[in-house]
């Protein structure tokens, strides 16, 4: 077999997100249909149009021990604690090379964020301004530059091989993956970290998302802002967290007896070119993405069954998605259970694309599509199978199929497809 | 009032626990900050800027590279402080 015929599966998954601070404690308050919205308190976000947000379950500061906790932006800390869990989950018990299952050239690192470290770049101008210009962290830079999640679980887990940061604002989780994927195929590792993250809860983020109209200003009810699908849904919800998988070429998990989830086929990539922010109405570019899946994986439209819908809760949006995959799949959609989980942990920009996929994994794994929840009015617009307000089983038997789609502002959009084994 | 040695000694302890986490019982005047106490050179900076405010002192970057151990930097400090 020629190595970029190479079969790529997920062999470890991690996630710290608005509704656990793990993978398994996020999938039970997933399939419970819990919200993990809520108000954002204090004196800085009181005058600010929006109030809400799905601020992380557990804080990263009560996870990590302090002296590393605070030469790491908030997005790092997440994607550290995700990377974590998602490595010992994988059967590794210690970095590569001390783990003699993995060495350190055959392993990399592929996690992405969508605005990098944003807070501690406001946080360290407010000390300028404030307390001086020797106060200022000399931890900023190493702090705040995009690719210092990345980075930082590279030097946790001895990765050599390569640390990359694809960036696509809120496609870039899903970027993430696929170019991991891609570096296992072409032969460049054996084994990579993959996922993205993202911690933009803050005053300025937030005024400036919600001044380009994309965000709910629901602030009388968090728990309803998120609600994609519905008829009155009216923008996203930011949420923060993470979602890691531990990628690996079916080879190497087969030969250290690795457990292995579900198989990832690739990704289907495109770009809109039609505006900066705004999704191109008719989903030309996602159906273009689906269909470059299509015909370079040996996917069939009859085997998937299970659909995470990038749908962020925008009127336009969410429905644009629906259309293209309606336009690629055909009758073949009428098979797929779609489910809008942003509906619940709100929208973490580029670290959706990773808890997304962790969480795309776990329902080929379980066989349970996670529901979508506060579809009181389901916009007629959307011509799919949605799972409302309960989990639903995926078929018992045979070869499932899960597409995770993830689109970013500047026109990206990322379908990967993962298959069951 | 100008601070002693042993008053200086555990001003560093506490800024090198706070920044490095290490016990302060374990940062004496012979330990290397690079080598033993996994203080690294940004770390550095952050040590010296918490001592300049506990002891009221300045430590000019040319001067911080010469700042080898604890030892070093309890002398400096006992020396220019006010």
């Amino acid at each position: 077999m020629s190595s970029t015929n190479r079969t790529v599966v997920v062999t470890g998954i991690g996630a710290t997100t608005p509704l656990g601070g793990d993978s398994a404690t996020t999938w039970e308050a997933l399939l419970a249909g819990r919200s993990g919205v809520g108000p954002l308190e204090g004196e800085r976000y009181a005058g600010l149009s929006v109030r809400i947000a799905a601020a992380a379950a557990v804080d990263p500061e009560d996870v990590l021990p302090r002296p590393l906790a605070r030469k790491l932006d908030r997005s790092a800390q997440f994607a550290l604690i995700a990377a974590r869990e998602a490595w010992a989950d994988a059967g590794y018990t210690a970095k590569a090379g001390e783990d003699s299952s993995i060495a350190p050239e055959r392993l990399g690192t592929v996690i992405a964020s969508g605005i990098g470290g944003v807070t501690t770049l406001l946080d360290q101008y407010d000390v300028l301004k404030e307390k001086g210009v020797r106060r200022v962290s000399p931890h900023t830079v190493p702090m705040l530059m995009p690719n210092s999640p990345s980075a930082n679980v590279g030097l946790e887990v001895n990765a050599q091989a390569g640390v990359h940061t694809p960036v696509s604002a809120c496609a870039s989780g899903a970027e993430a993956i696929g170019y991991a994927v891609e570096m296992i195929r072409t032969g460049r590792a054996d084994v990579v970290v993959a996922g993205g993250t993202e911690a933009a809860i803050h005053p300025l983020p937030i005024t400036a998302f919600a001044n380009m109209m994309a965000m709910s200003k629901n602030n009388e009810e968090p728990e309803k802002a998120s609600r994609p699908y519905d008829k009155a849904r009216d923008g996203f919800v930011l949420g923060e967290g993470a979602g890691v998988v531990i990628l690996e070429s079916a080879e190497h998990a087969a030969r250290r007896g690795a457990r292995v989830y579900c198989e990832v086929l690739g990704q289907g990539l495109s770009a809109d070119s039609h505006h900066i922010a705004q999704p191109e109405p008719t989903g030309r570019g996602i159906a273009a993405a689906l269909q470059s899946l299509l015909d370079n994986t040996d996917l069939k439209p009859s085997e998937v069954v299970h659909l995470n819908a990038h749908a962020t809760s925008t009127p336009q949006g969410d429905a644009a998605e629906i259309k293209a995959l309606r336009k690629v799949l055909g009758d073949d959609l009428d098979h797929v259970a779609v489910s809008a989980t942003k509906s619940m942990t709100g929208h973490l920009l580029g670290g959706a694309g990773g808890i997304e996929t962790v969480m795309t994994v776990l329902a080929l794994h379980t066989r349970t599509a996670p529901p979508t929840i506060n579809v009181d009015d389901l916009d007629e617009d959307i011509d799919a199978d949605i799972v409302r307000d309960v989990p639903r089983a995926l078929p018992a038997e045979g070869t499932i199929a899960a597409i995770n789609n993830s689109f970013g502002f500047g026109g990206h959009n990322v379908v990967l497809a993962l298959r069951s084994v | 009032m100008a601070a002693t040695q042993e008053e200086i000694l555990k001003g560093l302890a506490d800024i090198v626990n706070e920044i490095a986490g290490i016990p302060v019982e374990d940062v004496k005047l012979d330990k290397s900050f690079t080598d033993d106490l996994d203080v690294d050179s940004l770390s550095m900076v952050e040590v010296v800027v918490a001592a300049e405010e506990r002891f009221d002192v300045k430590i000019p970057d040319e001067d911080v590279k010469n700042l080898k151990t604890v030892g070093d930097a309890a002398a400096y400090i006992l020396k220019h402080q006010d």
